[in-house]
């Protein structure tokens, strides 16, 4: 475990007349969610590890407003993105960085429309970022041997075009990457995407995610590794159809790194 | 002016006619989109479309659909010099106008053609056995049933058919004392060695005639055709979407509403309310939603990429385009009719992941998923239609800020238990 580790938020440093190097944003799973949580917490130490001065809205944020958009509701999209730009552009803030890629993609790209001009981060690209500037070195020897295939989430992949930062990070773990036959541009969705997470699916021969994980698994991997808490719910949920779950981890390139650095 | 003459002005002419029309038709069905700002970037524009279209530069993601394609359609374009001389011929009651002129640059390039020729034939036959007897699954689907199937087959078989005729009129040529043999038609010379002087003159006019007329109903019938791509796969590529493929685009007139909302104060201007929000019909959609209608081309890359339709969904994007484009067809207004329901259900619109597997796998830049989400922006905003769990995800949103039943004051939560 690492160090005791206390988070302040944005309107902490506000209060002390500073302001942070980067906004953590936690996105909804990522705050909620007990598996989410554990890679916002990695992350988190992560940041700390490296010295980056960081803050989280806490309280102050709210759900960037993906899912309603994606399932049609313009108007419960746009209140939930104009009040975050208010509180944004409150107090300021230039730079954000989330593990979500739902959140970097809606921040980043449907923001701008609105009046909400960030510089914003994949934490999958911040870390490659922290790894490339020496301010994050990473431990490679307790992953040796072990195979690891990773998913690119379709938020990261095709809509963003971010197919290597995710692969370049994982490459300093020194395991042995795998490819699945679908991979980058063409990967396969872990069917969470479009707000699909929220509902039951439409009436098929099987869910997407299980097919996905079904491709991940014959690759034989010890960890299946992805950058979006969706993608990672999905997959577990996939190993578990195949009671694979005692054999295959699913976990995130943040709670990888965590752990090779004993973080977590 | 000789009959043959008059007979090819009059022909050519009203070829020409009903094609115009029907594409000024076509161009007005386009128009009755919504407006949609594409007039931006427009060097990158240039440079997608030489790129996507002119380059075909997705089309290598399946090497040996590319190469056939690549065959057919540098040989389409070459070969229509040859076309240019057979309209100076016809106008001028010649045969072969520019033969004196050029010499034997001119026998080259007859050689050359009847290679292109040829191997427009080929991939033709090729095209034809993959659908018809190797079966590629996204070549034999459901949603190629009825016309869509037929007009895949006789597009084929005419290419086949043109460039058979365009071969025998060099063999038959050949024949005759003194005719030039051609690297591909003189194959076909021996066929032909029974013929009298003058039946292989009335062979070389009727193939000349045949081949002429066929390419003349061959221009009338792209319009009707998922051949049409072959003019609109241009202007198509020039006019796709060029932000992330992740980014869907903002309603401005929703902004004010909601700007109104949050501040009392603020006055929204006036008069840029859409008649409704969302599509239920084609003529809710914007017009590049339609233009991308007209070019598809029904090959199913993205629909084979697709994961709903993958594991067994109704929902297939090129069943989305094609849909839109039989619906604009037929559009009428106050027909009692619509896109929604009656072209595509909601159970196919609900299954999308958003996932933009069908806009990358499409290599002339249409984009389905931008008409899914408009048909859904109207389910939801107008019908309220949300399926049960999107519904309760909404609720949530609305009062907590988030889309499970947690509160947004606890959102700081997790730091809290890092210790
Ligand atoms: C200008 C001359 C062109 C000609 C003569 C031509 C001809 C053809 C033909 C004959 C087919 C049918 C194949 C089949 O049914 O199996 C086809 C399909 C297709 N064409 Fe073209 N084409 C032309 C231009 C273009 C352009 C500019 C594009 C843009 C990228 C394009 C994209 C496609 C695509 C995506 C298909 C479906 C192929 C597949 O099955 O994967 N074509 N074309
Ligand atoms: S975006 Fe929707 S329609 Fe397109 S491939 Fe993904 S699930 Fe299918
Ligand atoms: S939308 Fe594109 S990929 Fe899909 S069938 Fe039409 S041309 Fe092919």
């Amino acid at each position: 475990m690492g160090d005791t580790l206390t988070i302040r938020t944005v309107a902490e440093f506000a209060a002390a007349g500073e302001l942070p190097e980067v906004v953590f944003w936690t996105g909804c799973a990522g705050s909620f969610d007990d598996r989410a949580k554990k890679i916002t917490k990695a992350f988190a130490r992560l940041l700390h590890k490296s010295g980056v001065s960081f803050a989280i809205l806490g309280s102050e944020e709210g759900c960037t407003g993906d899912p309603a958009k994606r399932a049609g509701n313009e108007f419960l999209f746009q209140m939930q993105a104009l009040q975050n730009i208010e509180v944004l552009n409150a107090y300021g803030i230039q730079s954000l960085v989330t593990a979500c890629p739902h959140c970097f993609n809606t921040l980043k790209n449907e923001y701008p429309a609105l009046g909400g001009h960030y510089s914003v981060k994949h934490h999958t690209q911040f870390l490659q970022e922290l790894l490339q500037s020496g301010r994050l070195r990473v431990e490679g020897g307790k992953f040796e041997g072990k195979k690891i295939v990773y998913h690119d989430p379709c938020y990261l992949g095709r809509a963003n075009g971010e197919y290597e930062a995710p692969r370049a990070v994982l490459a300093a773990l020194e395991g042995e990457m795998l490819e699945m036959k679908r991979s980058r541009k063409n990967g396969l969705c872990c069917g969470a995407g479009g707000a699909q997470m929220f509902k039951e699916p439409e009436p098929g021969r099987q869910d997407i995610n299980v097919a996905r994980t079904e491709e991940a698994l014959a690759l034989q991997p010890d960890i299946i590794a992805t950058g979006c808490p969706f993608c990672n719910t999905m997959l577990t949920d996939g190993t578990k159809h195949f009671q694979q779950e005692g054999n295959v981890e699913v976990l995130d390139i943040a709670e990888l790194i965590a752990r090779a650095d004993d973080l977590v | 002016m000789g009959i043959s003459t008059l007979l090819f002005l009059a022909l050519t002419g009203s070829a020409g006619w009903a094609f115009s029309r029907k594409v000024r038709l076509i161009r007005a069905k386009i128009n009755l989109g919504q407006p949609v700002d594409r007039q931006d970037r427009s060097g990158e524009r240039w440079a997608t479309m030489a790129r996507v279209a002119l380059g075909q530069s997705k089309m290598g993601a399946k090497p040996l659909p590319a190469l056939l394609h690549l065959l057919v359609y540098v040989g389409f374009v070459l070969i229509n010099i040859e076309v240019l001389e057979m309209l100076v011929d016809g106008i001028a009651g010649t045969h072969r106008f520019f033969q004196p002129y050029l010499g034997s640059v001119y026998t080259a390039a007859l050689h050359f053609f009847e290679v292109l020729a040829f191997l427009v034939l080929a991939a033709c036959v090729v095209f034809l056995t993959r659908r018809f007897v190797s079966r590629v699954p996204r070549l034999q689907h459901p949603d190629l049933a009825g016309f869509p199937q037929k007009d895949a087959t006789t597009i084929l078989v005419v290419e086949v058919v043109l460039m058979g005729a365009l071969l025998l009129m060099n063999a038959a040529e050949a024949a005759l004392p003194g005719g030039t043999t051609y690297v591909i038609s003189g194959f076909l010379v021996p066929l032909l060695s029974g013929l009298s002087e003058s039946s292989l003159h009335a062979v070389v006019t009727g193939a000349w005639w045949f081949h002429w007329v066929g390419i003349l109903a061959f221009l009338n019938y792209l319009p009707y055709s998922k051949h049409f791509h072959i003019v609109l796969a241009f202007p198509n590529t020039y006019y796709s979407k060029l932000t992330p493929k992740g980014q869907l685009d903002s309603m401005p007139s929703v902004t004010h509403e909601v700007k109104a909302m949050l501040d009392p104060s603020y006055a929204p201007p006036a008069g840029d309310a859409p008649a409704r929000f969302g599509a239920k019909d084609v003529v809710d959609l914007h017009w590049v939603n339609l233009l991308n209608a007209y070019t598809c081309t029904e090959c199913g890359r993205c629909t084979e990429a697709c994961p709903a339709n993958q594991t067994g969904k109704k929902l297939s994007p090129r069943r989305i385009m094609m849909a839109t484009r039989d619906r604009l067809e037929n559009y009428q207004p106050e027909d009692g009719l619509s896109l929604l329901d009656h072209g595509i259900s909601r159970e196919e619109l609900w299954a999308c992941t958003t996932c933009n597997a069908c806009t990358e796998a499409c290599p002339i830049g249409i984009d389905p998923l931008d008409i899914i989400v408009q048909m859904r922006q109207y389910i939801v905003m107008e019908e309220s239609g949300a399926p049960h769990g999107l519904n309760a995800m909404m609720t949530n949103l609305e009062n907590n800020g988030a889309p499970w039943p947690f509160a947004q004051a606890d959102k700081g939560r997790w730091a809290q238990e890092l210790n």
